[in-house]
């Protein structure tokens, strides 16, 4: 079970928090973006193995979104921010 | 002859015998015992027969790492189908059997299987039992299988569970691990120490040395008794999870029979120190199964900490100095003790056990075991090569130990093979955990003190501050001798115990090219049985690199897994069990329902009235009269549940509008309108109303089962893709509670609440909304209908809801108020063709399919999921579509679920299914809403369709989805 | 030296140690017809049938660590084809199909066990989705039968069947040709079979990476040096998207650590394979008596083949709230395996977005049922360069099209 430190409240056990996928930028405007660039955007992920960003939310906390880069082999936090 | 039970010495009290019974036989112990102590101590023998084989077993160990000792365990309401003997305190009044054995365990019928063991070799099923099929073979081996009976009534006991937190978790309290403790409170550090035998002090308890000038096992009870920390005893720690995370689990004795007899410990430390000792290895000889073949520090641990001693004549093979003590004690207590011993020389240590009485054979090896039920003899080759064979009812075997490297590995640790102790050690982790004492290979007491004062100044911001005890002078020791599989002995050597693998199940495994230890564990099933290869792996993987000439190291090492040994299933799940399992959602008014005679069932995690039952009534007739009320005269919903989500700030009309399908920016204030929500998928995810309350100011009401989901949406499209709007959202779903009035009487009824809210249909239309005060309350009045009759939502402070229902109901009396539940509301709402998401919809409905396609062309911001309704694929003009049902039998329910097809050349085709479906009183035939492929076609068309439900067809028409009130009229007044 | 009854005796009499390996070891050549990476059930499976059924022997398999040491060897084994979609139900029925006969063409005893696999339904709209996916699979030729309540508890006895019930029992479906086999077997079986028609399994041996030529595939970098081919398939499961970035183009899929457990050896307590839709759990009893179980993912995407301890809680508390006499029971071992979760919980089968390399992947939570059919799609892939009917509608480009077939989504069943 990891401890993931909230940007906003600190470290907090894992329970707390709700993941939420890799961050994807959305493309705009999205009525002229091609069936594919679409697809990329909605389904595709990077699904790295190693340092991972992702979208996390203290669901149970702040309640609010944050980026957390994770090693998805160790498991170990590398750092959180809030989202850009 | 077998074992005795000593006048004095051990751990045990004497003055307490505790009665059990064996086999129904009764017996008698100590407290201090563990049921094995008890049993040998008692002459038991053969405590069990082999898994494949039905070989008789006896103890061999005096841990957990015992192979053979599991038994059936009866105490009060606990029962444990395989327990194992070696680790259960025994307690007055167990009922302790045998689990495998039939007629019984000394004459097992299942015996005659080991005569056929040339035909069994590992894997023998892989290659056979399959014409004409294996379920031919199956049942039979199935029963042949197995270890324990489980009992089959629930087991209704309660688990409770802590959590904990430290600065240093010290694993296991032997000596490594007590030092380790007294030298981290010296430190200051907030220490928990875990130890899973009931008392601290581990091999001191029977090692017979001196420390500080006392025996080593006053010295640990000294130690512990001043120990100013969290101690859990009787408690193992299974598992290392992520981040320091450990899984701890405490057996608790009790007598409440309600209560569990373990409790889950999660605790988190910033530091763990890993005590946890080490194994003793086997040796292998011909029959090295017998019963009387032990581990020659169980022995040891049953003499000095039980008081029992195992035998009269003992031998014991040994291939290191260790193997030396457990004869000085053997001897001590008055057994004839032989040591073989493989190397030439011994350490110091030898002139010891020789001045007790032990007699020494050097460079010399056990090769067989003798006797069938009970070690006999022992066939032994001498240093000269010749063989002899000495009398012995104890066989034991000191073969090296192995560290108890379990949990570093679970860490993520990685293992390195250390050729001075023939031993995997630990080397890296990546998280933040020491290993010290036997535990890491070091098996020297002094050097195993100082590696824990060491781990702890390693941690600690101040220095340890206690000053090692001095230890008594130890002989100069040689070092252990390699002796895995002796390729001279014949005759079958046994590796994995429980699992009745042999040397030669290995060689074949070598043979076959199952070479990996993955491979051969699988192959062979070594160390897969329940005490997990404690004794077996190390061995196993030696053999397997003699075999193929390679280095151990090569082999591979074994992942070890959690848990270290098994744990309670019901501890691990704790408190999550019946109503606790995911606790419901209760209504305000849930004991005015309750007295209503309500039906309860769950809704989306709610628990909510399903109907209300009079009498006998059941539950159609119930729904039907409900239904017909509310079209009647006036019905009351409790619709408390219904999501609450205020939208506010200056931007809010701008991000719903973004957020949801349908337009929003232009929702006048007062107005409600009903929208969907979107996935970016383009699928409806929700559906709900949404009023405007003032220019930057909204209130949504999502669906009970996604309020949250609802949220986390708008949350996350703020947060992190349009953050400069300004907005914030509030679920007020708790803080209110929600009556919805239906029927031509629910104006007449309201108007009775005197609150001098304008009730007229000019000043209150359809799908508006109103504030004022009732009962002395703030009320919110909105005009929305789910059941296509003029109808009313009000809303008030949670805890007044159940007082404003009764009040309400009382009100109504003599406007035939009826009280009705979801599912009368289904039915109404079916009636209307209004749809119920998840119900009518499923995970890949678009808001085209359901006949709402209006905002994808007039609105023009890019909202939430607009792409998606792009695709090729959502454009398909053969989609399912949301249509009406009749079927031409209009008295016939059909089920939801059957399906709509269509006949292709001869075979049948699906072309949708029904999703709602009811008897409707009002129209006196049944209705159904359906999804159905190109359905509007079918409805223009006005086609009959097949109704397919498990190989019966009927026949239905196509037909709009509304079959009530087409015009709305009773909606509109 | 084939497999059998009468073998067993006459070596048992003879040499114990004749049979000779099982899979022949073999090292790298230089080139391929066929190079398959990912030597578990489906990659081995893929090597069988292009050897058997396409005459393409000059073929390897290449496996970083030790064949089916991946989620083929650490599933929960469960076979079944109660798929709610035409084209799912046709896919996992042609699998099963196979297994039915599988330990015959392998001549090796996969211990394909059809002991029914019974899905609960705990409320009335679990059943009505349940007729839904029943009629579903009636009309797709799948053999199913709806329980009732009372049907239920005959079939399955020691469900919770308790007033207070958290969930309580409403009724079921069953497939009575649903099961589970032995996951080992499968593995070890396709590869012996295939080596014996020349296949070569080549463990320990990880393909690093991609050499191309333009937008094709031409070769492989590996720990044991570079290797060319004609085709490449990829069946590396939760590590397809590892293997995909490394060719230069991503995939919609996450991977995941599915968690597992057993408990210690009972003597038969429990006949069916059982399912819970509503708490995911699922549980099934081994032949060598352990109750093996499992239920959902982890929360978060992992590479670590170790699960979580909230979530095993989670997975626990499921199964014995469905069956309260488990809670006497103990855990003996628990494990995970990287599963890789496609978007539409179906997998991908097809060509990749760069030449000469085919997929087959994204079985997720659920692909040793699959196993021969994966394998025999994959090898007519590479064998002809394009679909079999049964494999096109899991194409890659269905995300584009958005004909996504996502079974969960239709049926509300679990996988
Ligand atoms: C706990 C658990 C329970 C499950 N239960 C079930 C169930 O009951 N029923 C069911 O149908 N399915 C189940 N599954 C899913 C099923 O196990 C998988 O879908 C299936 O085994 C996938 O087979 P595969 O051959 O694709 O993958 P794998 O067996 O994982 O094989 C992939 C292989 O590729 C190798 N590899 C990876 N990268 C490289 C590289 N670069 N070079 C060379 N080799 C590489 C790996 O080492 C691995 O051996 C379960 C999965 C898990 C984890
Ligand atoms: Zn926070």
């Amino acid at each position: 079970m990891l401890i993931i430190p909230c940007p906003w409240c600190g470290p907090r056990a894992e329970q707390e928090f709700h993941f939420a996928g890799e961050p994807k930028a959305r493309p705009v405007p999205a009525e002229q973006v091609s069936d594919q660039t679409w697809a990329h955007y909605l389904y595709h992920r990077s699904n790295e193995k190693g340092a991972h960003r992702e979208l996390w939310s203290h669901a149970h906390g702040c309640g609010r979104w944050f980026v957390m880069e994770r090693d998805t082999h160790t498991h170990q936090i590398l750092s959180t921010k809030a989202p850009a | 002859m077998t074992a005795t039970r000593l006048a004095h010495g051990g751990n045990i009290d004497r003055q307490k015998p505790i009665t059990f019974t064996w086999n129904g036989r009764v017996m008698t112990g100590f407290a201090g015992d563990t049921v094995a102590s008890a049993l040998l101590a008692n002459g038991v023998r053969i405590i069990g027969r082999s898994f494949k084989y039905h070989r008789p077993r006896g103890i061999m160990a005096a841990g957990a790492d015992e192979p053979n000792a599991l038994v059936d365990l009866t105490h009060g309401v606990r029962h444990e189908p395989n327990a194992r003997a070696t680790t259960v305190l025994l307690e007055d009044g167990m009922q302790i059997s045998v689990i495998q054995g039939w007629p019984n365990v000394d004459w097992d019928i299942f015996g005659v299987l080991d005569l056929f063991h040339r035909f069994l070799p590992a894997g023998f099923y892989y290659k056979s039992f399959f014409k004409p099929n294996w379920g031919f073979y199956e049942n039979a081996i199935r029963r042949m299988a197995g270890l324990g009976r489980a009992k089959t009534s629930a087991d209704r006991r309660k688990f409770d569970a802590r959590v904990d937190h430290c600065d240093v978790l010290i694993i296991g309290g032997g000596m490594a691990g007590i030092c380790a403790a007294r030298a981290a409170i010296s430190a200051g550090l907030n220490t928990i120490l875990v130890e899973d035998r009931p008392h601290l002090g581990g091999r001191l308890n029977w090692c017979g040395r001196v420390i500080d000038g006392m025996p080593a096992d006053q010295w640990a009870q000294q130690i512990a008794s001043d120990l100013n920390c969290r101690v859990l005893t009787n408690a193992v720690a299974f598992g290392y999870y992520d981040h320091n995370l450990i899984g701890v689990m405490e057996t608790v004795q009790t007598s409440d029979p309600d209560c569990g007899d373990a409790r889950l410990w999660q605790i988190r430390a910033r530091h763990v120190v890993l005590a946890t000792g080490a194994f003793e290895r086997p040796l292998l000889f011909a029959d090295n199964d017998r019963p009387g073949v032990m581990l020659a520090d169980a022995a040891l641990c049953y003499v000095r900490h039980y008081g029992v001693l195992v035998g009269d004549r003992i031998v014991i093979a040994t291939n290191n100095d260790s193997g030396y003590e457990s004869a000085i004690g053997l001897a001590q207590a008055g057994a004839e003790v032989t040591v073989v011993d493989i190397r030439p020389i011994a350490g110091g240590i030898q002139q010891r056990a020789e001045m007790v009485g032990v007699r020494v054979l050097p460079s010399a090896r056990v090769i067989k075991a003798i006797g069938r039920t009970a070690v006999t003899a022992v066939d032994i080759r001498t240093n000269r090569g010749s063989h002899i064979r000495i009398d012995a009812d104890i066989l034991a075997s000191s073969g090296g130990w192995s560290p108890a490297v379990h949990l570093f590995s679970q860490s993520g640790g990685k293992l390195r093979w250390d050729d001075g102790t023939l031993t995997f050690v630990p080397d890296q982790s990546p998280q933040a955990v020491r290993v010290i004492g036997a535990a890491n290979g070091t098996f020297d007491p002094a050097a195993s003190m100082s590696e824990a004062i060491a781990a702890i100044n390693a941690i600690a911001p101040e220095k340890v501050s206690w000053s090692l005890p001095a230890l008594s002078q130890t002989e100069k020791s040689v070092a252990i001798e390699a002796l895995w599989q002796d390729p001279d002995i014949i005759g079958r050597q046994w590796v994995d115990f429980q699992n009745d693998v042999t040397f030669k199940d290995i060689a074949l495994a070598a043979s076959e090219n199952y070479v990996s230890v993955e491979h051969l564990k699988r192959y062979t099933t070594l160390g897969m049985a329940t005490d997990q290869g404690k004794t077996s792996n190390v061995i196993g993987l030696a053999i397997m690199a003699q075999l193929t000439g390679r280095e151990i190291p090569a082999v591979g090492t074994t992942t070890f897994r959690p848990p270290f040994v098994p744990v309670s299933l019901g501890a691990m799940a704790g408190s999550r069990f019946g109503p606790l399992h995911s606790p419901l959602h209760q209504l305000p008014a849930h004991q005015s329902h309750q007295k209503l005679g309500a039906e309860f069932r769950e809704y989306g995690g709610w628990w909510r009235p399903a109907f209300y039952p009079r009498n006998s009534e059941d539950a159609f007739a119930t729904i039907q009269r409900e239904a017909k009320a509310v079209r009647a005269g006036v019905g009351l919903l409790d619709a408390s549940s219904l999501g609450k989500i205020a939208v506010r700030g200056k931007d809010a009309a701008e991000f719903l509008n973004l957020i949801y399908y349908n337009e929003l920016a232009k929702l006048k204030t007062g107005r409600l309108r009903y929208c969907f929500l979107l996935r970016e998928t383009g699928v409806v995810y929700d559906d709900g109303v949404v009023a405007r309350l003032a220019d930057d100011h909204y209130l949504l009401s999502p669906s009970s089962s996604h309020t949250k989901g609802v949220l986390d949406q708008l949350e996350l499209w703020h947060q992190t893709e349009y953050p400069s709007m300004q907005v914030s959202f509030h679920n007020l779903t708790s803080a209110y509670a929600t009556i919805s009035i239906a029927g031509p009487q629910s104006r007449t009824l309201l108007a009775r609440m005197e609150s001098g809210i304008d009730l007229s249909d000019q000043a209150l239309p359809h799908m508006s909304l109103t504030h004022g005060t009732m009962m002395g309350h703030k009320v919110q009045l909105a005009r929305v209908s789910f059941t296509g009759e003029r109808a009313y939502e009000l809303t008030m402070p949670a805890g007044q809801g159940r007082t404003f229902w009764e009040h309400l109901m009382n009100l109504g009396q003599d406007l035939g108020i009826t009280p009705i539940g979801i599912e009368s509301l289904s039915l109404l709402r079916a009636e209307k063709g209004y749809i119920l998401i998840g119900t009518d919809t499923d995970g890949l409905t678009l808001p085209v399919d359901l006949g709402m396609a209006g905002p994808l062309t007039a609105k023009k911001v890019d909202f939430v999921g607009k792409r998606s309704l792009l695709t090729p694929d959502a454009m398909r003009p053969d989609r399912r579509q949301l249509i009406g049902l009749r079927p031409t039998d209009d008295q016939f329910v059909p089920a939801v679920g059957s399906h709509a097809i269509l006949q292709v050349d001869g075979t049948r085709r699906s072309i949708g299914w029904i999703t709602s479906s009811a008897f409707s009183p009002h129209l006196n035939h049944t209705i159904c809403l359906a999804m159905i492929e190109g359905g509007r076609g079918l409805v223009e068309a006005n086609a009959h369709v097949t109704i397919f439900d498990r190989g019966k067809t009927t026949t239905a028409r196509a037909v709009e989805a509304c079959f009530f009130d087409q015009q709305g009229v009773r909606l509109n007044g | 030296m084939r497999y059998s009854a009468f073998n067993l005796i006459r070596h048992g009499l003879g040499n114990p140690l004749g049979w000779g390996p099982a899979w022949k070891p073999a090292s790298l050549k230089p080139s391929y017809d066929a190079i398959i990476i990912g030597g578990g059930g489906h990659g081995l499976a893929s090597a069988y049938y292009l050897a058997k059924n396409h005459g393409i022997r000059r073929v390897a398999v290449l496996e970083r660590g030790w064949i089916g040491g991946g989620n083929t060897g650490r599933n929960t084994t469960i076979v079944r084809s109660n798929y709610f979609f035409g084209e799912s139900a046709r896919l996992y029925d042609h699998a099963l199909k196979l297994y039915e006969g599988l330990s015959e063409d392998l001549n090796y005893n996969i211990m394909l066990s059809q002991r029914g696999v019974i899905n609960i339904a705990h409320s009335e709209h679990e059943m009505e989705l349940m007729t839904r996916s029943v009629n579903a699979m009636l009309l797709n030729g799948i053999d199913v039968e709806l329980l009732d309540r009372k049907q239920l508890l005959a079939e399955v006895p020691l469900a919770n069947d308790a007033p207070d019930a958290r969930f309580p029992l409403h009724g079921g479906f069953v497939q009575r040709r649903g099961g589970v086999a032995r996951h080992d077997a499968v593995a070890w079986g396709y590869a012996r079979a295939a080596s014996q028609l020349g296949v070569d399994i080549i463990q320990n041996c990880e393909v690093t990476g991609f050499i191309r030529d333009q937008n094709r595939i031409t070769g492989l970098e590996t720990t044991h040096g570079r290797v060319s081919a004609g085709v490449f398939g990829l069946a590396v499961a939760g590590h397809s998207s590892v293997m995909a970035a490394k060719a230069g183009f991503d995939l919609p899929l996450q991977s995941y650590a599915l968690q597992a457990m057993v408990s210690e050896p009972l003597k038969p307590i429990l006949h069916n394979v059982v399912m819970s839709g509503r708490t995911h759990a699922y549980v099934s009893q081994s032949d060598k008596g352990e109750l093996v179980f499992g239920a959902g993912l982890d929360l978060y995407p992992s590479y670590a083949q170790r699960g979580n301890l909230p979530t095993a809680q989670e997975i626990i508390a499921g199964l014995l709230e469905i069956f309260p006499a488990f809670r006497r029971l103990k855990m003996l071992r628990q494990w995970a395996g990287i599963v890789d979760v496609c978007w539409d919980y179906s997998p991908i089968i097809g060509p990749a977005p760069v030449d000469g390399l085919y997929l087959n992947c994204g079985w997720g939570t659920g692909g040793f049922k699959a196993i021969p059919a994966g394998g025999w799609l994959l090898a007519h892939l590479l064998a002809h360069g394009k679909h079999d009917p049964l494999s096109a509608p899991f194409d890659l480009t269905r995300f584009q099209t958005g004909a996504l077939i996502d079974e969960a989504a239709g049926a509300g069943i679990a996988h």
